[in-house]
């Protein structure tokens, strides 16, 4: 077996299984069979796995709208089987694909269901209704008094999830939650969720059978085999890196390197410099600072050292004596992957890597990206540090 | 004399016999809901049962409206009583089946939900299935409606109120002068009320669907 309990021991468990087993009468093969998990306390854990390997069934153990056949499951170190399921399901968020919002019911008392359960007096419930509209971007106002009906599809999924946060629960169970969403507004949610986990800090099971958004989304990635088995159970670098056996390297499949790159992000990286002028430089600074560098071109910065044109040194552009225009730069949040993703896109070389305030931080190359990998690579300290 | 005036002359009896003829096929209705309701919320989930359910209720349909008025004549004698059993045993399977229809038709994502939230069964029935299975309810209730308007006829064959009195005396006195003028007061009361029933049943539907069905 493999180790259940990586990263730091400070960690606290939030959700703990413990030889969990469910088997359905007349089916030889159990859907979850002997598994023990460790779920830390205000991080997204994702289960993903291919369809029926019972990574769904193993999500709604924790809230018992499946009961486990033996085996304990514990939240906050309580078995959960120790007080009603209705009581423990007011505590964990449940949010899902097809949303579940009750059609009869407009948006504020769809999310409103929870904390009328839990007794919360009028005045408390409407304000939370409308921090959690806030919260996943819709304005209370326009969207307070519709039907899930009225609502784009994306709009139906940030409901779905104001609700299951309604009674500001610790736990949150997401059932493919944007499996429905089409791939340009998925992303878009994507990052709105990671946005909001940022604020609300929950303890998240996430559930899909995308390796992408796994990646994309776990803390850490609990992957699964067929009959609800955890074949590994790790970061998503780690995983990526160092699959443990050879399903789950089948599973994460050929692209795994090219997906390592969009964890990797320029905040964390050390950007290499680039050799700058400033706007008003003339022709002899020009030359000047060219004679200096061994590049093909010159980020020129304005005032207030933001990027605002290249300056090409050699070729029929340098004779043209034009300045080429920036074309976009790279910002802290954005990844290897973007930032390559860039530059074959808009067919350069180089691209600018600016910090939050848009300012230079410097400019990254193929061979500037190849070299970060490496060293990124050997952030886990598994041997000697290698020549590149 | 004409059928109008004929009507100038008996026009109370008339309007008499229409309301009681309503009444009776509002108590029936009403009876059938109070026990084909909780039938149906005992047994959808099930199988055996729903189906033993739907079964029975659906042999009352079968057996011929006189038959079933005249086998009650024997429990509990004439009038009244054997017309509005009959009845509503006439409007079992249309409430049954369409509150069954209704329940397990809801978006079992809807369904999950709510327990995932934690609402107890009492909770959910009340607040989310019965609202959302309302408007197929409400059509078994119509069609209940307009079956028992018509059966309700048969009731005077055993001294039950109604517009099927008139419809008897007509028959009753065929031949002469005026006996064909009670049968179309008698019918023609039935299909008024019909109408009227359907455009209440309209009514309510409109009023009392969530807003959020609309297409």
């Amino acid at each position: 077996m493999h180790d259940m309990t990586h990263g730091t021991t400070d960690e606290r468990t939030a959700i703990r299984l413990d030889r969990i087993r469910k088997s359905y009468p007349g089916q030889t093969r159990a859907a979850v069979e002997d598994l023990s998990l460790e779920i830390p306390e205000g991080r997204i854990v994702v289960f993903v796995g291919p369809s029926g390997c019972g990574k769904t069934t193993t999500m709604k153990l924790i809230n018992r709208l499946i009961e486990p056949t033996s085996g304990r499951i514990h939240l906050d170190g309580t078995d959960v089987t120790e007080m009603p399921a209705h009581q423990l399901r007011r505590r964990i968020g449940y949010a899902i694909q097809q949303t579940g919002l009750f059609p009869h019911r407009t948006v504020a008392d769809n999310i409103a269901t929870v904390p009328k359960m839990l007794g919360w007096n009028k005045a408390r419930v409407t304000a939370r209704v409308d921090e959690l509209l806030q919260l996943v971007g819709l304005e209370p106002g326009t969207f307070r008094a519709r039907y899930p009906k009225q609502l784009s599809g994306g709009q139906q999924q940030r409901v779905g999830v104001a609700r299951a946060l309604g009674g500001d629960p610790q736990v949150l169970l997401m059932d493919e939650p944007f499996g429905a969403i089409d791939p340009l507004n998925r992303e878009a949610l994507q990052n709105e969720f990671l946005r909001i986990q940022s604020q609300v800090r929950k303890t998240i099971v996430f559930v899909t059978h995308d390796i992408d958004e796994a990646v994309r989304m776990g803390d850490r990635i609990a992957l699964f085999s067929q009959g609800g088995r955890v074949a590994q159970y790790d970061t998503p670098e780690n995983i990526l890196a160092e699959p443990a056996d050879g399903y789950v390297a089948d599973f994460i499949g050929a692209g795994a390197s090219v997906r390592r790159l969009s964890l990797l992000l320029l905040g964390e990286l050390a950007v290499p410099d680039w050799p700058v002028i400033g706007q008003s430089a003339d022709d002899a600074e020009v030359a000047a600072a060219a004679a200096r560098c061994a590049r093909d071109r010159l980020l020129v910065l304005d005032a207030d050292r933001r990027p605002t044109s290249w300056v090409p040194l050699f070729g029929p552009d340098r004779e043209r004596g034009e300045k080429l225009p920036v074309q976009g730069s790279m910002g802290p949040r954005d990844s290897l992957f973007d930032a390559l993703d860039h530059m074959l896109s808009t067919n350069t070389s180089v691209v600018a890597v600016v910090d939050e305030e848009g300012r230079h931080r410097g400019a990254l190359e193929m061979d500037s990206v190849r070299s970060l990998i490496n060293t990124a690579g050997r952030r886990e300290p598994s041997g000697p540090p290698q020549e590149v | 004399m004409s059928f109008f005036e004929f009507l100038a002359g008996n026009w109370t009896d008339v309007l008499e016999a229409t309301l009681a003829h309503a009444v009776l096929v509002l108590e029936a209705l009403g009876l059938a809901v109070l026990v084909g309701v909780p039938l149906a919320f005992l047994t959808y989930r099930t199988t055996a049962p729903r189906a033993a359910v739907l079964g029975a209720a659906g042999i009352f349909l079968t057996i011929p409206s006189y038959a079933l008025f005249g086998l009650l004549i024997a429990p509990l004698g004439l009038g009244r009583g054997p017309s509005v059993l009959a009845l509503t045993l006439y409007a079992l399977l249309p409430v049954i089946r369409n509150t069954v229809v209704g329940l397990r038709e809801l978006d079992p994502a809807v369904i999950e939900s709510a327990r995932a939230m934690g609402m107890g069964r009492l909770r959910m029935l009340a607040t989310v299935e019965l609202p959302l299975a309302w408007p197929v309810l409400l059509t078994g209730l119509r069609v209940a409606a307009q079956l028992l308007l018509g059966i309700a006829a048969i009731a005077a064959a055993v001294n039950g109120p109604g517009l099927g009195n008139l419809i008897l005396d007509g028959l009753a006195t065929a031949g002469t002068p005026f006996a064909i003028y009670l049968t179309i007061e008698g019918a023609a009361g039935i299909v008024v009320l019909a109408v009227v029933f359907d455009l209440l049943f309209a009514a309510v539907n409109r009023l009392t669907t969530p807003r959020g069905f609309g297409a």
